[in-house]
């Protein structure tokens, strides 16, 4: 029996010929990740381990990138703790505000996740390298203190399901819809502790941008990891951030799939989680009439240049509904520069939407756009879980920066073709 | 290793934002964290919770985020013992590092009822439910992980060695 690609992966890094799905073993860490909730406790769990200085100060990374720029004086305390941290430890890749960015979307830009690479980040959503061929998943803050002092955490080998996307998708369908209909296909544990594989014929008209965002989700279903084999697309991406070398691993024809999933892209329709869980799809002719508060566009999910390309495309022109609040949050930098230079932003606010420094903020209920009770916002963030953004009894829906621009305009859940369409909200049209 | 508590009883996909909500997130002071445990699907838990009760859920127990925050909130809130039809991943991991005993029984989640009485012995795997006069059996606890729940998590358990 063949191995999957992560299975090969995770051999070459516990120095093993071969593994099999359920075998325990020591892997040996690229790079470790942390941001500013998660990397306080790892400080004190590294303190208690006694070890002077972290295993390789160029293989660990830190971003305070969910209460930053600091939101009290808590939060400035906690960052305050990891600067001193990263300065003590000569940290290579510390990112302070204003070369920071959300740590998903960051850590590929900066190009330190190549092909092949093993990762582990305390946050969830660190399996978004998977887009680039990398093993990437999240733990806690303990396992990051350990993988600081030693190079090293311990797995267990993952099965793995595998969706073969074939068929091109339709002009409004992104990473998002795909990775939404999966979810609600599977369920919120659908592949609980096992790999999902991406593979076929649709994945070349897919982005990186929509992979990243694929693969940022696949934690909503549970997985360890998700992961997209190595074409040309992710060769060409890395060449273009990254020095470092790298290994292609590829799954074998024999490899064992628990489960095998066919998706058709073109019969995917824009797609939107209602609350209060990922699974609960709809696509955008099943939503009804949903009339919203609020509209994030943003986090590691959806803030990337092509998502506000999207965004600033639908709205470019035209005016936010009246009374409704758009908040946009570019996820990066280099992004939110680019914007700026692509006049992204400036049709943004000028359509009337506020736009943000790049921060998690609003995606976890954290700062800069928190719901009151009872209001509904429409997110391209990943989790509508209760009180997510806010009140325990506010309302998040997921959807992909198209449908959030939509949505923008009228002010309730909107499918972008009619938009276009119909020309609904064209301010030169009022 | 036994414990013996009332139980908390939940639904399926408790995920770790209502286990402890991000808005504490901005300090790791466990006393601070525990005050806010299960706020937001149980706004009684924190008054109602004795040192040695049991939360009892279904499946995907922990979901979401992967903040230590939230098994360490249930630990210091006096949890003795989480029993779930699943776990969700990185929980599992987190739970077993720093030491807060979970344990996979479908069957147990399945009879259990909120405020029943419970009885869990670790060694033997075996679940007591004293109201009903029942018992389930769950994998027991490998000695690898008795000695580190009592040794107070993975670190401890790592300086002690
Ligand atoms: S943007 Fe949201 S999901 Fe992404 S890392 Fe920040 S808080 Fe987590």
């Amino acid at each position: 029996m063949g191995m999957t690609m992560t299975q090969k992966i995770l051999a070459a890094h516990a120095g093993l010929d071969r593994v099999k799905a359920g075998q325990l073993i020591m892997v040996n860490i690229d790079l470790v990740l942390g941001n500013d909730v998660t990397t306080p406790v790892a400080i004190q769990e590294f303190s208690k381990i006694g070890k002077a200085k972290v295993f390789d100060k160029e293989k660990v990374a830190i971003v305070p990138d969910h209460f930053t720029p600091n939101k009290d004086i808590k939060a400035a305390q906690q960052c305050k703790l990891i600067r001193e941290f990263a300065l003590d430890q000569e940290i290579e890749h510390y990112f302070e505000v204003g070369e920071m960015g959300i740590e998903h979307a960051l850590i590929p830009e900066q190009g330190l996740v190549v092909p092949g690479d093993v990762v582990i980040g305390a946050d969830s959503h660190t399996c978004t390298y998977g887009a680039l061929g990398a093993f990437s998943t999240g733990v806690g803050s303990t396992d990051m203190a350990c993988a600081m002092a030693a190079g090293q955490c311990w797995f267990r080998v993952p099965g793995a399901i595998k969706f073969v996307l074939n068929g091109k998708p339709g002009k409004w369908v992104s990473g998002k819809d795909i990775i939404l209909h999966i979810i609600g296909k599977i369920g919120v544990d659908g592949a609980l502790y096992r790999s999902m594989e991406f593979d076929g014929d649709g994945l070349k008209y897919l982005s990186m941008d929509s992979r990243f965002t694929m693969a940022n989700m696949v934690i909503e279903a549970g997985a360890k990891n998700g992961i997209f084999p190595v074409d040309e697309q992710i060769i060409a991406y890395v060449k273009n951030h990254s020095n470092k070398e790298f290994t292609v691993f590829k799954s074998d024809k024999d490899a064992e799939y628990e489960e095998i999933y066919n998706i058709n892209l073109n019969e995917i329709r824009p797609t939107v989680a209602f609350p209060h869980l990922p699974e609960n799809t709809r696509t955008i002719d099943e939503v009804g009439s949903v009339a919203l508060d609020q509209v994030v566009i943003g986090s590691c999910t959806n803030g990337r240049i092509e998502d506000l390309r999207v965004a600033a495309g639908i709205l470019k022109g035209k005016k936010v509904h009246k009374g409704l609040r758009v908040i946009v949050f570019p996820a990066t930098q280099k992004i939110y520069l680019k914007a700026l230079r692509e006049g992204l932003i400036e049709a943004l606010v000028e359509a009337g939407a506020v736009v943000s420094t790049p921060t998690c903020g609003p995606c976890l209920g954290g700062h800069m756009g928190i719901l009151a009770k009872g209001e509904k916002a429409l997110a391209t963030t990943n989790r509508n879980f209760v009180g997510r953004m806010g009140h325990p009894e506010s309302e998040v829906y997921l959807a992909s920066p198209a449908v959030a621009a939509a949505s923008a305009l009228t002010g309730r859940i909107t499918n972008p073709e009619d938009i276009v369409e119909e020309g609904v909200g064209n301010a030169s049209k009022r | 290793m036994q414990v013996k508590g009332n139980v908390f009883k939940y639904g399926d996909n408790v995920d770790t934002d209502v286990i402890i909500p991000a808005r504490y997130l901005n300090t790791s002071d466990a006393a601070v964290l525990a005050e806010h445990c299960m706020e937001d699907i149980d706004i009684n838990f924190t008054d109602r919770v004795k040192k040695g009760d049991i939360i009892v859920a279904g499946k995907n127990f922990g979901c979401g985020s992967s903040r230590e925050h939230a098994p360490l909130a249930i630990k210091t809130a006096g949890i003795s013992v989480v029993i779930a039809s699943t776990f969700a991943r990185i929980f599992y991991r987190n739970a077993i590092n720093i030491g807060l005993p979970i344990l996979e029984c479908p069957e147990a989640v399945a009879d259990i009822d909120d405020g029943d009485q419970v009885e869990v012995d670790f060694t033997a795997g075996r679940i007591t439910n004293i109201t009903k006069g029942r018992t389930y059996q769950a994998q027991p606890f490998p000695e690898f992980m008795q000695a580190l729940i009592s040794a107070g998590g993975l670190v401890n358990y790592l300086s002690k060695q």
